[in-house]
């Protein structure tokens, strides 16, 4: 594979023509615009990277390239010629392939046979398989990217760093496929790696870099920063500029991220309703370990919003499911009101008072064909019942002034919540905790995680309710911007341990940027 | 740990999934405990322990591996097949009405064995064709055309037993070669033959890699459906074989010749370590999970356990078998259907 590296960089000038361009993709799925006319230029030999927040199009975007996703306007470009992709095996035809986020590796099958899925050409003969002749094809992609990895080894043996380079050199495949240099997408490749092995694939993109134009995506501002050639920030669906990582700062790429913040009554921010504090808190978490994270200590008054950020993988998402019960602690104690929460398992933390709002909303989060009268009094079932029996009129009284005070817009208590919008369905599953009365902590996952942003100024309006009714809460947000409209506190965890905490009042909010320091 | 990426990658790694090496319990499991059964029952019982028990045992798992070299295939992709009744049966009936018999003139012979056996295989084909093509899932697909194949056999069985008086057929069942029946060493031929399959063809290695991660496959560009058709077409022919079989050693064809093999041999092949939700096991396991449960019945025989008993032990051990299995996956808030 000599050959590439004599490919020199600076192609642009003899050739205008872009390896790959985007121009105005618009992708609509229901409720929400996904890609709202995404423009996008990758030249011969860079490495761009694509910065935005969650919900920005990131993935949309990437999927649309790779033929995953069919956009509903706008053209895509691959060297001057203008294509239609309509699924994987097009887009590796017309050079394009990604690594995919969560990995697409088979684990039960061998490293050689996942490097040559699907294009095994001379691998195997006749529907037989030429074991020899298979290792020679996945060794060579190995090589292009100067692994040692053994090709016959099985997948799951392998580590993630291993399995990542046996994702790039199955990637580097569709290089047989089209006699063009290829255009190789990583989708947060970072986000399981350690720190030596981020090195170590950083070596890899800029090897890739020598023969083939690279897309590199990740929520660390400062990997892009330091692997790219040049950025381009993604906001809302729209490309909202690029910059040159030569001169750029992360908080200048953190400024064109966010956009202008939006109006703080956006998160009815009332800190004047709220009373004094109590001196003694709520929650007091002390040492809380578990698989992914590791002393964690918080504390939460009640009344207080407390919000915890940090990136993919700090352990923010396991914390929060280990306070519900919901995930095996190591370590660690943890009360409430003073008395020792049991964390053995669900049922005692419901009983205790502790709610929980999950993240997977139609998955963890609601009974989908249920009716919303059902899902609201699932957990809290003595609110319905006498005795062992359902009472039905008992229920739908209890229902029906839930949903005229969350004011949720179903046509009837018996409809299917599945048949609701997203934000109605979130109310209801916040309703949930609410109907037997009892509620001391609730725990909010990514609480307006698919809502638009009507929806969202609802659920931040009930939240700001119960917090003023005195109900701690823990937050994790969907944003920065989220995280710091809606908490009086923020923790910020990193690699599963809580590295600093920022105050968040009313009236002296931190910029997002203060917490971009503390994650990085 | 010792990582083969160079110098870059030696650093320790916090607490995260870590890397299996070696032989797994799961894989060495089953064929220990092959051995201290066998070991048990030689010990308690003399009569267990006799060159002539040795060769019944293998002489009875004859038709349970055939059998159970079909299933294998279609539980490492994740689906399950309950059609081997219906399509044993119906390869039996055929098989018996087109070689030597009381029935009609027909004397095809090794043809008529054949010919029994792509019938079964196009009822295997039938099952993977309305799994992909109608969505329905394949426990419903396969129990329907073990009726289908019921069916057939009931139509050409017309009343009157067929009973056979081919000189080849019957002599599989009764000739030895070294001691053991030929029906014995065709299923040998044919763990051989699976084995082969699951190693060195697509076919397998694509079966293999349906159960591990479906998805993946689409991604790469894999069209799934044409493998899941043949991987079903190819188990119905090991049912069609062990119909065959079941007929030579009963000089006859029995609508009911593959009575109870369905779950017998899923049995033997989650005891031998393949797992139901696919993906991992295979051939030799399944091998090995078909001798486990053949020991058993006839060592529980030979020690004097009653057999009324026998049904309820075997039950037991499969449960206590894919409980072990699951143990390394299990999680709290675990969702079991």
């Amino acid at each position: 594979m000599t050959t590439h590296l004599q490919s020199q960089p600076d192609a642009q000038a003899s050739a205008p023509v872009h390896a790959l361009e985007v121009r105005g993709l618009v992708k609509h799925y229901p409720g929400v615009k996904a890609l709202d006319g995404v423009d996008l230029v990758v030249h011969q030999n860079e490495v761009l990277g694509l910065a935005g927040e969650n919900g920005a199009g990131k993935s949309t975007l990437l999927k649309a390239l790779v033929g995953l996703v069919r956009p509903d306007a706008g053209e895509i470009w691959v060297r001057g010629e203008k294509v239609r992709l309509r699924s994987v095996v097009e887009a590796a035809d017309h050079g394009i392939g990604m690594v995919f986020q969560e990995q697409s590796l088979v684990p039960n099958l061998t490293a050689a046979e996942n490097i040559v899925l699907g294009s095994e050409g001379a691998g195997v003969r006749r529907g037989l398989y030429r074991w020899d002749t298979m290792r020679k094809l996945a060794q060579e992609q190995l090589d292009k990217i100067g692994s040692q990895i053994d090709p016959l080894a099985r997948t799951d043996t392998l580590t993630f760093a291993e399995r990542q380079m046996v994702e790039i050199a199955k990637v580097l495949r569709i290089e047989e496929r089209t006699s063009h240099p290829p255009v190789i997408i990583l989708d947060e490749p970072t986000s399981v790696l350690e720190s030596a092995e981020i090195e170590t694939l950083f070596t890899q993109v800029r090897r890739l870099r020598e023969f083939a134009s690279v897309i590199f995506v990740s929520h660390r501002l400062d990997e892009v920063l330091d692997v790219c050639d040049r950025v381009l920030v993604l906001r809302g669906g729209q490309s909202v500029g690029e910059v040159s990582t030569a001169s750029a700062a992360p908080a200048e790429l953190h400024r064109m991220m966010i956009g202008s913040t939006g109006s703080e009554d956006h998160y009815h921010d009332t800190a004047a309703e709220r009373s004094d504090q109590p001196l003694q808190p709520r929650l007091v978490v002390k040492g809380l370990s578990g698989a992914t994270f590791r002393d964690v200590d918080l504390d939460v008054h009640a009344g207080e919003i407390v919000g915890i950020v940090g990136v993919h993988g700090s352990g923010r998402e396991d914390v929060c499911r280990a306070l519900f019960g919901a995930e095996p602690i190591e370590a660690g104690e943890v009360t409430l009101d003073g008395d020792k929460l049991d964390l053995s398992g669900t049922r005692a933390a419901c009983a205790a008072g502790v709610g929980y709002v999950p993240a997977e909303r139609k998955i963890e989060g609601m009974v989908g064909p249920m009716s919303v009268a059902d899902n609201m009094t699932l957990t809290k079932q003595k609110s319905r019942c006498s005795g062992p029996l359902v009472m039905p009129q008992k229920q739908a009284t209890l229902v029906d002034k839930w949903i005229e005070r969350l004011s949720i817009r179903t046509p009837h208590r018996g409809t299917a919540i599945q048949r609701l919008s997203g934000g109605n369905q979130q109310k209801v599953v916040l309703a949930r905790w609410l109907v037997a009365g009892d509620i001391r902590l609730l725990l909010l996952d990514h609480p307006t995680r698919g809502l638009d942003i009507g929806a969202r100024s609802e659920v931040y309006r009930l939240m700001r309710e119960l917090a003023n009714s005195g109900v701690a809460t823990v937050l994790l947000a969907d944003s920065l911007e989220e995280a710091i409209g809606m908490s009086d506190r923020i923790i910020v965890m990193s690699d599963g341990r809580a590295t600093a905490e920022v105050g968040c009042p009313s009236g002296a909010k931190p910029t997002p940027l203060d917490l971009v320091k503390e994650m990085v | 740990m010792t990582s083969p990426a160079g110098a870059d990658t030696e650093v320790v790694l916090p607490p995260r999934p870590q890397p299996r090496r070696g032989v797994s319990l799961r894989d060495a499991g089953p064929p220990i405990a092959l051995a201290v059964i066998f070991l048990l029952f030689a010990l308690i019982s003399p009569g267990f322990r006799t060159i002539g028990n040795v060769q019944n045992i293998m002489d009875a798992a004859a038709v349970l591996a055939v059998v159970t070299c079909g299933i294998t295939f279609v539980l490492m992709m994740g689906s399950i097949d309950l059609s081997a009744p219906g399509v044993m049966g119906a390869a039996a009936i055929a098989v018996s009405l087109l070689v030597a018999n009381n029935r009609n003139g027909n004397d095809w012979g090794l043809l008529g064995v054949l010919v029994a056996v792509l019938l079964a295989a196009a009822l295997g084909c039938l099952s993977g064709l309305a799994l992909v093509l109608l969505k329905v899932p394949s426990f419903m697909t396969t129990l329907g055309v073990s009726a289908v194949g019921l069916g057939v056999a009931t139509l050409l069985f017309g009343g009157v037993q067929p009973n056979i008086s081919d000189e080849m057929l019957r002599g599989w069942a009764i000739e030895r070669f070294l001691g053991l029946a030929y029906l014995t060493w065709i299923a040998f031929g044919c763990v051989l033959i699976g084995w082969l399959i699951q190693c060195y063809s697509r076919l397998g290695r694509y079966a293999f890699a349906i159960g591990g991660a479906e998805e993946v496959l689409a991604l790469s560009g894999v069209k799934v459906a044409p493998y899941k058709v043949a991987v079903f077409t190819l188990a119905g022919a090991f049912y069609g074989l062990a119909g065959v079989m079941v007929t030579s050693q009963l000089s006859a064809g029995l609508v009911q010749a593959g009575k109870g093999y369905d779950f017998a041999a899923i049995t033997a092949a989650v005891v031998g370590g393949t797992l139901l939700t696919g993906g991992r096991g295979g051939i030799l396991h399944s091998a090995v999970g078909v001798l486990l449960v053949t020991v058993l019945t006839n060592g529980l025989v030979q020690v004097g356990v009653s057999p009324y008993w026998q049904g309820g032990v075997q039950g037991l051990i499969v449960v206590a078998a894919v409980a072990a299995a699951v143990i390394p996956q299990r999680r709290r808030n675990q969702v079991t259907k």
